[in-house]
């Protein structure tokens, strides 16, 4: 294990600046430095609140200026090695508030040099700590990836599963060896994808297909018990997404919604794109006396975590539990091209 | 009689599990003399078939929707001449660690020929397995409370009990249809079944869903005592007065 993690090493990596998360966690910390700053600065809570409308005043509009040329910046950002990327970074925040306060100055002639200079050290100091932050988050993270990759293989194909396909394989050897031959072939492309390392982008239509191997196995030993409803003719099918992000929520759906009952259940799979985000809803019946949810609960929160990973705060998984039915929405961004996804934060 | 062969029913929901359990037994025909004499897909169609068919072993599945393999074996026990049972199962769960622990014979699927034989080998010098190693193994409440009549074994839907009475040596099962007589305990069905009871008297036990409702009934005497009314059946049973408390726990919930 130690061995894997080490192999994952990735490099520092600048923040991803047209993520929401990380404008987020950008804005949160200046504000944050600014309220401390009133009320480290002041010693009566009456003029806290006045000296912190005062400062964010000045700092609001040079944070937002930054942030608005970084975001417009970014894909050439991106380009650029560590270094130079962080150095850009640094000079731009500094141009910004050099600018600001020049013409604060010519406007107001309240700015001295003293204040002007000190101004840019702080600008320059909050700018350095978010990106030795960054940095440290990405190396926090990292281990957490292999750890969290290695940790989905386990949790995300039932040994109950497995073996149950391998029995039902061999019910047809004898009889159907064509249909045996096929299961098997559908069995090492599940198994293809669930060991190599799963953390690239893949296209959805690459997942869909795997779902659709997939499924025909559990159809394989649990015949007119499984029915399946595909809703995807308006699903982006360039759209790069987690590998594996739906067949464990499929294998959920089949374990929990289908292997309880004697009667057939039926799983609708929705996928589509609205309003430049990817959505994909599964619905499966809810077996209310059924059994421990556990095993969900993990898969559901493997999947999370790794939507987070790779989108931040522009991925969500949701599950509910409506009367008859249980129903789970991921909602990701629409992103397409070849972009190699490695994790940055 | 040592030529007889012997007679095995399969219980699996999964038809490719089924077949396949048919292929390995066919091997181990001509070691073993073996005679398959049925498939079901379920605990309830095996009840069924086992009430005109007679096997001598039970190859049953442990998980399987409505009734486990589990169940299935206690109702089996109230057969006449209950089957010898083997459960079969694809994973080892937790629930096997159990089966280790009290020497319960299972066989892992994909079942080999090899360890197959080896357990038919065994089959007659073991006996059904006791309800009190039953007991002992990890499962949920049953589904259906089984009775013997005419030596076939009934099932009756534990959803459609309306109440637990229990009669001198017997405990009357209501349900909307009729009554049928079960030889178990009160205080062990109470402690199986939960909250789906309520104990309103030393020996009755009232699904909770079947309440319409209490009524004060003041006997000849003079003594004031309440009644349950139950939907589906006309008859009102008394509570006791150490049970009394219930009325009021759950009286109004049901009157509104």
């Amino acid at each position: 294990m130690r061995a894997i993690i080490n192999q994952n090493r990735i490099p520092l990596a600048l923040p991803e600046l047209r993520n929401l998360g990380t404008v987020l966690r950008i804005l949160l910390a200046v504000n944050a430095v600014v309220l401390i700053a009133a009320l480290v600065g002041e010693t009566r809570w009456s003029t806290v609140s006045d000296a912190w409308v005062q400062a964010t005043a000045i700092v609001e509009p040079q944070l937002l200026l930054a942030l608005l040329i970084l975001y417009a910046a970014a894909p050439w950002l991106e380009e650029l090695p560590y270094g130079v990327g962080a150095a850009t970074i640094l000079a731009v925040t500094l141009g910004v508030s050099l600018a600001f306060n020049t013409a604060m100055a010519a406007m107001f002639s309240e700015v001295t040099t003293g204040v002007l200079l000190r101004r840019l050290f702080l600008a320059l100091l909050i700018t350095a700590s978010l990106l030795y932050y960054f940095a440290l988050r990405t190396k926090a993270l990292s281990p957490a990836i292999a750890e969290a990759r290695l940790q989905a293989l386990q949790a995300r194909i039932r040994p109950h599963f497995l073996f149950n396909s391998i029995n039902a394989v061999l019910s047809l050897m004898r009889s159907e060896p064509r249909r045996a031959e096929s299961a098997l072939e559908d069995m090492a492309d599940l198994f293809r994808v669930l060991m190599r390392d799963n953390r690239q982008l893949a296209p959805l239509l690459d997942e869909v297909a795997l779902c659709r191997q997939y499924l025909d196995l559990e159809k394989l030993r649990l015949g007119d018990r499984l029915r399946i409803e595909w809703h995807i003719d308006n699903m982006p099918r360039d759209a790069l997404v987690p590998p594996l992000v739906l067949q464990p929520l499929l294998e959920n759906a089949v374990y929990h919604g289908i292997e309880p009952s004697s009667a057939p259940g039926v799983i609708a799979i929705n996928i589509f794109l609205r309003r430049g985000e990817v959505h994909a809803i599964l619905r499966n019946p809810y077996q209310s006396g059924g059994r421990h949810h556990g095993g969900n609960k993990m898969a559901l929160a493997n999947i999370r975590e790794r939507l987070a990973l790779h989108f931040d705060a522009e991925a969500s998984l949701e599950s509910k539990v409506n009367r008859e039915s249980y129903e789970v929405h991921i909602r990701m961004p629409y992103r397409t091209g070849t972009e190699s996804e490695a994790v940055r934060a | 009689m040592p030529d007889a062969p012997l007679k095995v029913l399969i219980v699996d929901d999964e038809a490719p599990a089924r077949h396949r359990l048919r292929e390995v037994l066919d091997d181990c025909n001509s070691a073993v003399p073996l005679l398959v004499v049925g498939e079901a897909a379920s605990g309830q169609e095996a009840l069924t078939l086992l009430s005109t068919t007679l096997a001598d072993l039970v190859l049953t599945d442990i998980h399987m929707p409505d009734m486990d393999g589990i169940e299935l074996a206690r109702h089996l026990l109230k057969l006449p001449t209950p089957p010898v049972l083997i459960f079969t199962t694809a994973y080892h769960e937790h629930a096997i660690a159990a089966f280790e622990v009290h020497a319960i014979d299972y066989l892992v699927k994909p079942v080999r020929v090899q360890r197959l034989l080896a357990a038919l080998d065994k089959v007659p010098r073991l006996r059904p397995l006791s309800d009190a190693k039953l007991n002992r193994l990890p499962s949920s409440a049953r589904r259906f409370l089984s009775v013997t009549e005419r030596s076939r074994v009934v099932l009756v839907p534990i959803d459609e009990v309306v109440y637990l009475k229990a009669e001198l040596k017997y405990i009357t099962i209501r349900t909307a249809d009729r009554e049928y007589l079960l030889e178990e305990s009160l205080t062990k069905l109470e402690e199986e079944f939960g909250p789906r009871f309520v104990r309103i008297h030393r020996n009755c036990l009232v699904a909770r869903s079947a309440i319409r409702g209490f009524e004060r009934r003041v006997s000849a005497d003079g003594d004031a005592h309440w009644e349950v009314l139950l939907r589906g059946v006309p008859e009102a049973l008394a509570v006791s007065r150490r049970q009394q408390f219930i009325v009021r726990e759950i009286g109004r919930d049901a009157s509104t």
